[in-house]
């Protein structure tokens, strides 16, 4: 549904986005994850039509953006990070206005005014001028611009940012009912966002893409090791000692101790389960177990190596294997 | 073409939802109101010593000539250098401001519809303040019988010397973000290209003569007479016609940017 390739944008001798390529699918709702400068913004804007790239295409729908934008804009809807709203209209003269300069045909504007305002919960404001309402109303009112020439293709740049926790889940919770319908790309630096909201992340760091999967596949990739996290009641030492003779461990490293209660982390090799064998050790020696559970490297932990210089490379190669 | 009239309505809609449309129009209508009623004041005071010396050794009066004809040529013509800016500031500069010049540029419009709208909204809001000096006129009618024709001249011409402001104004807008930097440049500019017309009274050389062509309000001394001449619609046209595509390449520099 968008295919991006060989995308590179300069501004001047900056290069914001160097020889980025991906393809979204139908229906599926894509993360562009990374840190603020990363050049998210600016392939979310080449894919808008909003700037021309300096090379590379970038296909909506089957329409080249710089070749035939016209049919590429009428399927796109974009959020950009401010909400572009008019603060001296009304939510309804505003997605009416739009929803005229979408193209949307006159006797459909009532209804599709209705369908959104509904979807985006901003019904109660609907008389309202814009410029009075809250950061989250004014987020959502741009969403609702986004949505309300029903296109194909959804680009949402930080559609989070700024709201607080309650709208934060219920904009997530709205995303996601929006997959299957809509293609969706959002941008994000909140890595649990990703995780939450979408199927497949796309990592970019300094204009590169650094990898691609889906956020699973992201932490399995860069995980060399196994951990487990086990709290016992007991001597610590000892515990220590007889962690380590059991198979497959291969270093363990105390994390955290009260009330005679010691938590540890063990690291494994890669693809063994060594919670049994943990277990068991535990009763054997009449401790007592109070938690075990594994812990998987969060996306956070994943994010950081993956946009730390020396690692980049890695993944990147990792990413390129993975592509092929 | 319903594309260029969806902008228009916005840009309307925007000058009366903010104070810009009712502060234009307030200060127009009080300065128009208070020439007038002085020209007014003095062509009485005039006719009636006219009518005394039996129209001996005086030139002949008339309202168009006398009152018409100075108020436009004279002061509104002036006063719209320092009006229009007001005006034309915010087409573009408050876009780029509040972002909304994104949503603008990713809807299938063409860089052409949005520059025609946006012209065309402030052109009727233009309209509606030329439409303010012509109520005064009308009260001549009631009072005298000054000629009707000319005041279409004068008309057609204060629609033209607007256009051409309001075009420049708008290009000028594409600069920046900051609506009072638009609106200083806008008027600056206007105050040169009015002020080239002074260089006829010490040149009479062929650049003296191009400065005063180039000048905005020299072409407007025909219309104010009463009369239309084609070299004078035609240079107000081509101005009109340069704002936009200077707007129109103006666009196209700023999607090059972040």
């Amino acid at each position: 549904m968008i295919e991006v390739e060989h995308l590179t944008k300069r501004y001047g001798p900056t290069l914001a986005v160097s020889d980025v390529s991906f393809n979204v699918q139908k229906g599926e709702v894509l993360g562009f994850l990374g840190p603020n400068g990363a050049g998210k913004t600016t392939t979310m804007r080449v894919i808008t039509g909003f700037l021309p790239p300096t090379f590379g295409t970038v296909r909506v729908a089957g329409y080249d953006v710089t070749e035939e934008p016209l049919e590429a804009k009428r399927r796109t809807g974009y959020l950009p990070e401010a909400p572009p709203v008019y603060p001296d209209m009304t939510v309804d003269e505003y997605l009416a206005f739009v929803a005229r300069i979408k193209g949307v045909p006159r006797r459909e504007i009532k209804t599709r005014l209705d369908e959104v305002a509904e979807k985006c919960a901003v019904t109660d404001v609907r008389r309202r001028q814009i410029g009075k309402l809250s950061k989250g109303y004014r987020q959502r009112v741009g969403l609702a611009q986004a949505l309300i020439h029903n296109p194909e293709v959804l680009v949402l740049d930080e559609p989070t940012a700024g709201l607080d926790p309650k709208q934060i889940i219920e904009t997530r919770e709205l995303i996601k009912g929006l997959a299957g319908q809509h293609t969706v790309i959002l941008s994000t630096h909140i890595l649990p966002e990703a995780a939450k909201t979408c199927q497949r992340v796309v990592v970019i760091n300094a204009g590169k893409i650094v990898a691609v999967g889906t956020p699973g596949e992201l932490t399995r990739r860069l995980q060399g090791y196994g951990t487990v996290l086990v709290t016992v009641e007991g001597p610590a030492a000892e515990i220590i000692e007889r962690f380590q003779r059991v198979g497959g461990v291969n270093w363990v490293e105390p994390r955290d101790s009260s009330d005679g209660r010691v938590t540890l982390e063990v690291h494994s090799e890669k693809e063994k389960d060594v919670r049994a064998e943990l277990a068991r050790a535990v009763v054997e020696s009449g401790w007592k177990l109070y938690e075990l559970r594994t812990s998987g490297m969060s996306l956070e932990e994943i994010f950081l190596k993956l946009t730390t210089k020396d690692l980049s490379e890695e993944a990147a190669a990792g990413a390129q294997e993975a592509a092929n | 073409m319903r594309n260029v009239l969806t902008v228009a309505g916005k840009e309307l809609r925007a000058y009366f939802h903010s104070p810009i449309a009712y502060l234009v129009m307030t200060v127009y209508a009080a300065i128009c109101g208070f020439v007038f009623y002085s020209s007014t004041a003095f062509f009485v005071i005039q006719s009636f010593r006219t009518q005394a010396m039996g129209g001996m050794g005086m030139p002949p009066i008339s309202l168009n000539e006398n009152i018409i004809r100075p108020i436009l040529a004279g002061v509104v013509t002036v006063v719209l250098l320092f009006l229009i800016p007001l005006i034309t500031m915010r087409l573009y500069a408050e876009e780029k401001r509040s972002g909304t010049i994104e949503l603008l540029l990713t809807s299938p419009l063409t860089d052409l519809e949005i520059i025609l709208g946006k012209f065309l909204g402030s052109l009727v809001l233009f309209a509606i303040l030329e439409a303010l000096t012509f109520i005064y006129f009308v009260v001549l009618f009631l009072y005298g019988n000054p000629n009707p024709k000319p005041l279409i001249a004068n008309a057609l011409g204060l629609l033209l010397y607007g256009a051409a402001l309001l075009a420049l104004g708008m290009w000028i807008s594409t600069f920046t973000k900051n609506q009072i930097i638009a609106g200083a440049v806008g008027l600056a500019a206007f105050l040169l290209l009015y002020l080239l017309d002074w260089v006829t009274a010490y040149s009479n050389s062929t650049a003296g003569q191009v400065m005063s062509y180039l000048a905005l309000t020299t072409h407007f001394d025909n219309f104010s007479k009463g009369v239309i001449q084609l070299s004078d619609v035609v240079y107000y046209l081509s101005v009109v016609l340069l704002g936009i595509f200077l707007t129109a390449r103006s666009m196209e520099a700023l999607k090059g940017r972040p």
